[in-house]
């Protein structure tokens, strides 16, 4: 029992990461129908100039944990959101009437430029980042859970429903879901769809940069290549929740950090990868609409 | 098959026929991995550019194929080039089984279920499931092929078996352009709805396509094991997908020469720009996002086929009721 409910409560942390690197991939598709592929690497982006930035300002010494965390976050996930529209001016928007397969290509390009460019700046070897946090436990119901697992959970959560809110309740959000819907219908009500696009490259980076920054935190340890495994499985993620449907995101994320951590501990460690892409390959083949989404399947 | 292209291509083999004579063995196996990788490519132009199929798990057919001939080979003993035929039909057989259930899926979601199998049968290569594939470590010890009495060792003579596979492959692949099923292939990947509308079995011909092109990259998979003599999961990693992936999408997908011409610039510009080696994949990157802006199409398109209509009747000339 003692196991189950660590694994749980781990599996939640992994998860609300997953979940906060789905966002950006089914917010993206949601508008524009074309899978990021070089989202996985906006996210690797956030954890190393989380741990850039953690170094060489020394944040949490000056103006307290709590408050140099939150600016070291604000400042990672401004960068990051900068990075990610620049990714949208230069590698989509070019293509955005073109076949869907060069929209693909250029995607996958812009991937391999990202992960190499980071690789020739910090080198090719794992990164470690400096400690910062306390490693203490808390005691819940005699379960000893560290604090760093339950920040992870309650800051994603936060963050998810702040976006949440935002995209429901605002103009600006509304204008998000129309463009969502119909594009065209959008533009005639005045939406402007090239900023909506913008601004939908803004925020998922923005989200994937934080979910970078607090992996780095929460393992210690990033590499360059790390964000295609956890792109890919965030992108299971969305596609588990429904692709384009934001709460399916953040509840695709959580299923999926906790069957893979129940999985690892229960199934087999070695394989805990290849669970994650066999889900991902299930739901397309039992349910490709996922468990709150739109059809994916051609119907020829 | 044009004449222009005729005399390229014959052209292109004598280069290749008489360069052990000038070429030292270093380039010899550079040219080795370029007939290789022109399989792959062949072999995933039948899934990509003729059935429109996006396909990026090829490495993983290619790792069935040269698992099948290296167990094949270093357990039952069996000859390396008689396990070839072999491990093509597992890969075909193994993409037949996986494709089914996918293949009616939309472009880019069909991407990533091919990554996530390609994923999974390197992850399970590694995890070494019924012991036979020797783990993380792979298979080594693969005895080297042997043709009509002849013992195959040195790179030269590896030159003429992979790019004697290559010759008769691109003959075959332009004979299948041409035919029934080709054309039923070029019909679905333009026209999906269309295709099914005029009979075109849709499912069934995309299923023909995966299992072709699987079974191609197979036989490829023994070539390079018989080549390697050792083999390891590392060698059919996402990135082969992905290389392979290219060399169909910047040489022209669906175009034979185009394809040819992907997969020698691939492994061919890399090994020139040596000194650079850590900033080539950047380039490489680059490269792919102003191609889709500049050519999409490739460097050398596949042209439209052009038949010849017959000469239309007379007006004047009333048909003749019979």
């Amino acid at each position: 029992m003692e196991q189950f409910l660590q694994q749980l409560t781990n599996g939640l942390a992994v998860g609300s990461i997953y979940a906060l690197i789905a966002l950006g991939y089914t917010m993206v598709y949601g508008v524009l129908r074309l899978i990021n592929f070089a989202h996985g690497d906006l996210f690797t982006y956030g954890a190393y100039l989380g741990m850039t930035l953690l170094t060489s300002l020394a944040l949490p010494d000056r103006l307290g944990l709590v408050a140099g965390l939150l600016v070291l976050a604000v400042m990672v996930m401004g960068l990051v959101a900068v990075i990610g529209a620049i990714l949208e001016r230069a590698a989509y928007r070019p293509l955005r009437d073109s076949p869907r397969l060069s929209a693909v290509v250029s995607a996958l390009g812009a991937s391999i430029f990202l992960q190499n460019a980071l690789m020739l700046v910090y080198g090719a070897r794992y990164q470690v980042y400096p400690d910062v946090l306390p490693q203490s436990a808390l005691e819940v119901l005699g379960l000893r859970i560290p604090i760093l697992r339950i920040a992870v959970l309650l800051v994603s959560l936060a963050m998810m429903a702040a976006l949440y809110l935002f995209v429901q309740k605002t103009r600006v959000g509304t204008a998000i879901r129309a463009a969502a819907i119909d594009q065209d219908a959008a533009r005639l009500m005045g939406i402007d769809v090239n900023r909506v696009v913008l601004l939908v490259f803004v925020i998922g980076p923005a989200l994937g940069g934080a979910a970078g920054l607090l992996v780095g935190l929460y393992y210690g340890q990033i590499s360059f290549t790390m964000g295609w495994v956890y792109g890919m499985k965030a992108f299971t993620a969305a596609i588990l929740g429904g692709i384009g449907n934001i709460p399916g995101a953040m509840v695709g994320g959580l299923l999926l950090g906790v069957v893979e951590a129940l999985g690892a501990a229960y199934l087999s460690h070695s394989w805990k990868d290849a669970l994650a892409f066999a889900v991902l390959i299930l739901v397309l083949i039992v349910r490709p609409s996922g468990l709150l989404g739109e059809r994916v399947a051609e119907k020829v | 098959m044009g004449r222009r292209l005729a005399v390229a291509y014959v052209a292109g083999a004598a280069l290749l026929a008489a360069s052990p004579l000038v070429l030292d063995a270093y380039w010899l196996d550079v040219l080795n991995n370029v007939g290789l990788y022109v399989l792959l490519a062949l072999s995933l132009n039948v899934i990509l550019g003729d059935a429109g199929l996006f396909n990026m798990g090829q490495a993983a057919f290619y790792a069935v194929g040269a698992y099948t001939a290296a167990v094949l080979n270093t357990r039952l003993g069996v000859p390396i080039l008689w396990a070839l035929p072999v491990s093509g039909l597992v890969a075909a057989l193994f993409a037949a089984l996986v494709a089914r259930p996918v293949v009616h899926l939309r472009g880019d979601y069909l991407l990533i279920v091919t990554i996530g199998v390609g994923e999974i049968v390197r992850i399970a290569l590694v995890n070494d499931p019924l012991g036979l594939t020797g783990g993380a470590n792979g298979i080594f010890g693969i005895a080297r092929p042997s043709l009509l009495g002849l013992r195959i060792r040195r790179p030269e003579e590896f030159l003429y078996l992979i790019w004697g596979f290559v010759a008769v492959t691109v003959v075959l692949f332009h004979r299948l352009e041409r035919s029934r099923f080709g054309r039923a292939l070029a019909y679905l990947r333009e026209d999906a709805v269309a295709a099914e509308g005029s009979g075109v079995n849709t499912a069934r011909y995309r299923l023909l396509a995966f299992a072709l092109g699987a079974g191609w990259a197979g036989m490829a998979g023994s070539l390079y094991a018989a080549k390697m003599t050792i083999i390891s999961p590392e060698s059919f990693s996402f990135w082969e997908s992905v290389l392979v992936f290219l060399m169909v999408i910047l040489g022209g997908s669906g175009s034979i020469p185009g394809v040819i011409l992907g997969a020698a610039l691939v492994v061919v510009l890399p090994e020139v720009f040596r000194g650079f080696a850590s900033a080539r994949m950047l380039v490489f990157g680059f490269l792919m996002m102003v191609m889709m802006v500049v050519r999409p199409q490739g460097i050398l398109p596949l042209r439209a086929p052009r038949f010849r209509v017959p000469e239309a009747p007379e007006p004047g000339a009333a048909e003749t009721p019979r």
